[in-house]
């Protein structure tokens, strides 16, 4: 089951080609992302995206946040995730010192172009231990039929 | 997370059998992991610290003190469909650990532990004696 979300299904070697061919669409020579969208490798959150047959998963990692506050959107074929992370530092208290902040604060949003045959009427949202998954629909026309062969 | 391996994280140089010893080790492991963004406060009572670890359900975590080391390891678990190929991902290692070392006026036997929503917080309080104390400069 985590398999396939956290390893890419084929040998290793494939895994390693797979994920050059990704870092070369992603990255231009000059190590900048070139997909209008595209953010910085560390972003926050961090997205993975897979397909079943019937649907597109995205999985946002973004933990802490308050399931209401989280805005999904879809328009004109764009996902958009969106949402604020409120700083947790023990409030306005001058004795307390902070020897770490690393974890990501402040307003966020990532965006992803959808694939044309997503049906957009059928997105599902949930948030569960800090992990956003939006599942979109896809159109049946896109979905495998089998041919009978005479 | 075993003993040996919070041991492993100190590695001992006076013994020089130990470097390999620490490499059988570390490829002995099931997993790779990632450290988890961590904030770290400090208050008249304690330290307060906080972990980013998305996917990490109460089951899943594992808090473990070992001498003065506070080692904090969670899996992370989505559910995912059966028959889901992956596309792109920008979270590949399903696995969170890091290692703290704590200092001795902490009192590690009250450590509080919580987890929700992915973020892990912890409570390390002072030893009640080693709270602060407001030492008085007299005029000599």
């Amino acid at each position: 089951m985590l398999d396939t979300m956290f390893y890419r299904p084929q040998g290793l070697l494939d895994q390693l080609t797979t994920l050059h061919q990704a870092l070369t669409r992603s990255l231009t020579g000059d190590g900048t992302p070139d997909a209008i969208r595209s953010v910085a490798a560390g972003s926050f959150p961090g997205i993975n995206v897979g397909r079943t047959t019937k649907t597109l998963e995205v999985y946002a990692f973004a933990p802490g946040l308050d399931a209401a506050s989280i805005d999904v959107t879809v328009e004109r074929g764009v996902l958009k995730i969106s949402g604020e992370r409120r700083g947790s530092a023990p409030g306005g208290d001058l004795k307390v010192q902070t020897y770490a902040a690393e974890r990501p604060m402040g307003r966020f949003t990532r965006a992803l172009t959808l694939p044309d045959d997503a049906d957009t009427a059928k997105v599902e949202a949930t948030y569960r231990d800090g992990v956003l998954r939006v599942s979109v629909g896809l159109q049946e026309a896109a979905q495998p039929t089998r041919i009978a062969v005479r | 997370m075993s003993n040996t391996d919070l041991a492993t994280a100190a590695p001992d140089r006076s013994n020089p059998t130990r470097p390999q010893d620490a490499r059988m080790e570390s490829s002995e492991r099931s997993q790779r992991a990632v450290a988890p963004a961590v904030d770290i406060f400090e208050d008249a009572g304690g330290i307060t610290l906080l972990a980013d670890m998305p996917g990490v359900s109460r089951e899943n975590l594992d808090v473990r003190l070992h001498g003065d080391s506070l080692a904090i390891e969670g899996q992370a678990s989505i559910a995912t469909a059966e028959d889901m190929r992956a596309l792109w991902a920008e979270v590949s290692v399903p696995c969170f650990r890091r290692t703290f070392t704590l200092s001795r006026e902490l009192d590690a036997g009250r450590i509080e532990a919580n987890i929700k929503d992915g973020v892990l917080s912890l409570r390390i309080p002072k030893q009640a004696h080693a709270q602060a104390k407001k030492i008085s400069v007299r005029a000599g």
